[in-house]
């Protein structure tokens, strides 16, 4: 019990001293796990909203490719992106192994499908006459998109948090390809990691509250817009 | 020349021809209904007609203009309305839903504002302006929907049942105020339905499609009278259909002339005025008494019966007096009567029994 309680009081005079390494830590993740997000939901909103209003021989596999991504194991693409980007790889030349880049670059391939598949169900989800009334009111395929974004922009919030949501608390993929090098590309969650592995109970708490509050904190505004929003 | 003209036009389903239109044209101003059984073709031909559907063949004229050519789909389809069976409005403000149509044409700020409360008005939909547009009754949403079509003020509107799935009462008086706008703004018109009574308060022409073809297409009066097949006679032969000229008004009822015969019906008309009337065939009494002056009966005219046809419990009289009428009897009244085809014959049918269509001007 004193564990937790020493560690809660450890983690309380961290995070209101604005510890320097706490805070770079902090900051790093949100820029990787952010930038991965947008990359992710430029990808995933235009793939998915393609595949959902377009009819091609294999669309049935397709879709079942993207769904069963949303479950992409982290390990896996952590692996992957580490064969590809090591020094032999073929794009080693790059040399992006154990960079931040790299950390993108995977959380941007966990957080895709997961954007995708979500854009994927919500565009289908609109009545299907509903682009014929919108092209026969006179748009161009880029405006009739555009409408059909703004129809579908509830469950498009709920693609932005649930892969923001999957990428700031992934860890496997962000230790592998990053390396969690201290002050250059250790995050909130590789960083729990090894705090944990070396006993130091206090700091991974107060890494785990900051980690908490930043995905309620998100989820918070994204959902207060959501239920604004909300049809009644 | 015709705003629109069609020909040899094709659409096919899987190799399948689900449309086939050797010709078809439209006048500019008119208001055309196409009736038709579900399954007909009516909503592929009006889809085709606005390019919102791919064809095998064919060729399509608008205004002289070839709009057949991929890149003249969107500037083609900004000329005109297309008014769906379901509202299909946008999750926003009624206002802006009726805006929409507007704003993808990139009209200006004031005259968005301009037109939408003129036809807001036009609809009767202004003091539901500000609302979601998902918090509106089935007529209201099929009123916003009217407005957002009239507001880019189309050269050509294509309505696809727009009073399919509404109450009576709100399709009744959407009806009314369909036909007043279409007047007031002088735009032509497509209507499918498969109401025959609908078609006829709303268009000035008729056409019937059966199986992806235009099985008759001609005036109100020749489509109904004359049908060309059974399916066209299941359509629109179960009454009798005629137009009159309004000749003098009397407390409530008035007196027209049809083809030479003077008939009192009830409602309210102008002197002058070219109404069509329906009669439904259990309302017409059939005898030998040229008077029945005794009755209330107001309508008394001679008749020839040209032709009888079973109907299971009781025949259908085919009636000439000088426009068709029908009646039916039972076996008793044939025996007693001695209804023959051929044989001359009083129809009675009484002032409130006429239901009257009034035209517009």
């Amino acid at each position: 019990m004193d564990l937790l309680v020493d560690g809660f009081l450890k983690a309380a005079r961290l995070l209101f001293s604005l510890d320097r390494e706490v805070l770079g830590i902090t900051l790093l993740s949100l820029q990787v796990s952010g930038t991965a997000t947008l990359i992710s939901l430029f990808l995933g909103i235009s793939c998915g909203t393609a595949v959902a209003l377009t009819a091609f021989p294999g669309r049935n596999l397709v879709v079942s490719i993207i769904n069963a991504g949303m479950a992409l194991p982290p390990v896996v693409v952590g692996l992957f992106v580490t064969v590809f980007l090591w020094r032999n790889g073929p794009f080693g030349f790059m040399e992006l192994l154990y960079t931040p880049a790299a950390m993108i670059i995977a959380q941007a391939i966990i957080a895709t499908p997961i954007v995708m598949g979500i854009t994927l169900a919500a565009m289908q989800s609109l009545p299907s006459k509903l682009r014929l009334q919108i092209m026969a009111l006179g748009a161009t395929r880029m405006q009739m998109l555009w409408i059909l974004m703004q129809e579908a922009r509830l469950p498009l919030l709920a693609a932005v948090m649930a892969g923001f949501g999957g990428v700031i608390s992934e860890v496997g993929a962000s230790i592998m390809v990053g390396g969690n090098i201290k002050g250059y590309s250790r995050v909130l969650t590789t960083a729990t990691v090894m705090e944990t592995g070396r006993g130091n109970f206090d700091v991974a708490i107060a890494l785990s509250i900051i980690l908490l509050f930043f995905v309620f904190l998100i989820n918070l505004v994204l959902t207060l817009i959501q239920q604004r929003e909300r049809p009644r | 020349m015709p705003m629109l003209i069609v020909n040899n036009l094709r659409v096919e389903r899987g190799g399948i021809p689900v449309l086939d239109i050797p010709h078809f044209d439209l006048e500019e101003g008119e208001n055309l209904a196409i009736l038709g059984p579900n399954g007909a073709g009516k909503t592929t031909f009006l889809l085709t007609l606005a390019r919102l559907l791919k064809y095998a063949q064919g060729e399509l004229l608008f205004k002289q203009q070839d709009i057949s050519l991929p890149e003249t789909a969107v500037s083609y389809r900004r000329r005109l309305a297309v008014v769906f069976q379901e509202p299909l409005l946008l999750n926003k403000t009624v206002f802006n839903n009726v805006a929409a149509g507007l704003k993808i044409r990139g009209v200006g700020r004031a005259e968005i504002e301009n037109r939408v409360s003129r036809y807001a008005e036009l609809v009767k939909i202004t003091h539901l302006l500000n609302r979601d547009a998902c918090k509106l009754s089935g007529g209201e949403a099929q009123r916003t929907n009217l407005a957002r079509a009239f507001a880019t003020e189309p050269e050509l509107i294509l309505l696809d049942e727009p009073f399919a799935n509404l109450d009576a009462p709100s399709r009744d008086s959407l009806i009314d105020d369909l036909h007043n706008i279409l007047r007031q703004t002088d735009t032509t018109a497509i209507l499918a339905t498969h109401d025959r009574l609908e078609a006829l308060r709303l268009a000035d022409r008729l056409a019937v499609m059966d199986g992806g073809k235009i099985v008759q297409i001609g005036d109100c009066h020749e489509v109904m009278n004359h049908p060309v097949n059974e399916v066209v006679a299941t359509f629109v032969g179960m009454e009798a259909v005629f137009s009159g000229c309004v000749q003098a008004i009397t407390d409530g009822s008035f007196s027209m002339s049809v083809a030479g015969h003077i008939i009192e019906a009830l409602g309210k008309v102008c002197v002058g005025e070219q109404v069509i009337c329906c009669i439904r065939p259990e309302h017409i009494i059939i005898s030998y008494d040229h008077s029945m002056a005794d009755t209330s009966v107001r309508n008394n005219l001679p008749s020839k019966i040209v032709k009888i046809t079973p109907q299971g419990p009781f025949f259908k009289l085919h009636l000439d007096c000088g426009f068709f009428l029908a009646s039916y009897v039972t076996q008793q009244s044939l025996e007693n009567l001695a209804l023959r085809e051929g044989k001359d014959v009083t129809v009675s049918f009484k002032a409130t029994a006429v239901h009257v269509i009034r035209r517009g001007k």
